[in-house]
């Protein structure tokens, strides 16, 4: 039985710790962790307090005048309006879908990059690209240089082949917005996911080929049980960023035609800074704040246990 | 044998290639769209062939202002990380060397403020700016995005920390060196490859922040993601300037992401995939 250096000095040195932990140090170390720790107590408290503050108060900024408790009178109007229940809809497909669409395929490639072939360095590369966009630029350069029904790239392939070009926008905007966002994060997901596989040591890929496994059982009983945890981690940290998708919208639909494509996010900006109704905006950010809270929860959990391990 | 191993090898090539070349395409197009005149840029048949010209990014530079923005682009990404890094620095060593009971519900904690949807707060930021006058300021970006990273960047460096030998610490802690020298001589040299892609990673991520950037800045500190925005105007669409533009916002980045992308995967997955 070897025990490494690493463990060792993990037992030793925290009882050492200990034994030198005076209170001097003890008050420098909460020093140094009382910056960062406060300034995140407050930004993510106080503007949660004055969302649910103002959720309760009438409160438009093109009527100033008019202010005062206003009891769930917002909440009555919000939750009455249609287009609550189709921005949350919309939400929904559009994180789905995303995650579905870049956690299936991502696992795909990401086992198809793992394989030796040439120019794999350059060829990882490329791939990864699209994630370093911005996305104001890579929403508007796919509407209007690939989507666009016209002139679009798209349009070309498609009238080359003898297909109707589609007008995306027009007919499919929640789909489009959808495929765009896809492109923008397969990339995230292939390069977690092909670093989850990278990690897999050689030796038992080599012994489950010895023990004659083909390529489908190796997937399915190597290298698809040793990706949950970071198929976890990636499903959460998309999710994320996918329920407050914004940008995207604002320069192609602008959540448009109708409420189409309109997100949670979107009809909080439009609530808030296109109408001016600071309590309606309020009231849908507190229903988006406990949509992301019933999500994280359910991560956050599958994550600490992760942690753990 | 031999044979039948090569020709698999060069299936993958093949296949694997073709997909590369498919998702980069879009981003090509931009590069080489940025070439072209307005014409030929919105022609009906795509010119991959054509005389390559510099015109728009000499009109990107002259008329449209462009540098202002990169400026703004460049001091919200580099402070905001240099503010982060000053909070978080002190706080992950605190954390990786000194840790209690309440350490990892506090780095839990840390993780769970960035599940709060931006927009859910958009109404309060909003005010509180307007009213002390941070609208369209590049400080009061800067501020925000700092708060942003801030989670990410204690964790990952909360997890190089870590990774630094004990007994060196243990040593210098032996020879009398209090938690502030031990930091600043000892660690910050140790874990400056860490630091350093730490730091890539925020601005990276601050560099493409697009939501507060729409939100709170206009003309006077829009950086580059909302300074592109402003070409969806139908009255300002013009394909090759748009494209000239964008090419000059992402080089940057996309250079310093295909630098640190291992770092990355680290990075945003807080630590759990590395």
């Amino acid at each position: 039985m070897i025990i490494s250096d690493q463990e060792l000095s993990q037992n030793v040195v925290p009882a050492t710790a200990t034994r030198r932990k005076s209170w001097r140090d003890s008050v420098g170390v909460l020093s140094l962790k009382t910056p960062a720790i406060s300034a995140l107590f407050i930004w993510s408290i106080i503007p949660l307090l004055m969302t649910i503050w103002f959720s309760f108060r009438r409160y438009n900024l093109m009527a100033p005048d008019r202010t005062g408790f206003d009891g769930l009178g917002n909440y009555r109007y919000l939750l009455t309006d249609p287009s609550l229940a189709l921005a949350i809809w919309n939400t929904v497909l559009l994180v789905g879908s995303v995650l579905a669409i870049t956690i299936g395929l991502g696992t795909l490639l990401a086992v198809l990059f793992d394989q030796e072939f040439f120019g794999r360095g350059i060829a990882r590369l490329l791939v990864l690209a699209p994630f370093f966009i911005m996305p104001t630029v890579s929403a508007l350069v796919w509407k209007n240089m690939l989507m666009n029904p016209d002139n679009g790239f798209l349009a070309f392939t498609m009238r080359s082949v003898g297909l109707k070009p589609i007008n995306w926008f027009g007919v499919a905007p929640l789909t489009a917005v959808i495929i765009i966002v896809a492109w923008q994060w397969l990339p995230f997901a292939v390069l977690t996911l092909l670093t989850a596989v990278q990690s897999l040591d050689g030796e038992r890929k080599e012994a489950a080929r010895m023990d004659g496994a083909g390529p489908i059982a190796m997937f399915r009983y190597i290298i698809w049980p040793h990706l949950g945890r970071a198929i976890a981690a990636t499903t959460m940290i998309e999710s994320i960023f996918f329920l407050a998708i914004f940008a995207e919208i604002y320069v192609t639909t602008s959540g448009g035609p109708g409420f189409a494509s309109t997100n949670l996010s979107f009809l909080i900006y439009r609530y808030a800074l296109m109408e001016y109704d600071v309590g309606g905006a309020s009231v849908a950010g507190l229903v988006a704040i406990v949509l992301a809270n019933i999500l994280a929860l359910f991560l956050m959990r599958s994550f600490a246990r992760n942690l753990d391990a | 044998m031999i044979s039948s191993k090569l020709r698999q090898k060069w299936a993958v090539t093949l296949l694997a290639w073709s997909v590369a070349l498919l998702l980069a395409f879009p981003v090509f197009w931009i590069v080489l769209t940025g070439f072209k005149t307005e014409t030929e840029a919105i022609s009906r048949v795509p010119h991959f062939f054509f005389h390559p010209t510099l015109e728009n990014y000499q009109a990107v530079g002259e008329r449209a202002n462009y540098f202002h923005f990169a400026w703004n682009s460049i001091v919200v990404s580099l402070g905001s990380t240099f503010l982060a890094l000053l909070l978080a620095i002190p706080c992950s060593y605190a954390m990786a060397f000194f840790p209690t009971k309440r350490t990892k519900d506090t780095l839990l904690w840390m993780l769970s403020t960035k599940m709060m949807p931006s927009v859910g707060v958009l109404v309060p930021i909003y005010l509180i700016f307007r009213d002390t006058g941070l609208l369209d300021t590049k400080t009061g970006l800067l501020a925000i995005d700092a708060m942003l990273n801030l989670p990410i960047i204690i964790w990952m460096l909360y997890t190089f920390f870590k990774e630094v030998p004990r007994e060196v610490l243990e040593a210098a802690r032996m020879d009398g060196a209090g938690p502030l020298r031990e930091l600043y001589d000892l660690l910050l040299p140790l874990s400056m490859p860490g630091i350093a892609s730490t730091s890539l990673l925020a601005i990276i991520l601050a560099w493409n922040e697009a939501f507060w950037s729409l939100t709170l800045t206009a003309a006077k500190a829009a950086p580059l993601t909302a300074f592109i925005a402003s070409f969806s105007s139908p009255e300002g669409l013009f394909y090759a300037k748009l494209s000239a533009a964008s090419t000059m916002a992402i080089a940057p980045i996309l250079l310093l992401g295909w630098a640190s992308q291992k770092q990355l995967v680290r990075g945003l997955t807080f630590g759990a995939v590395k």
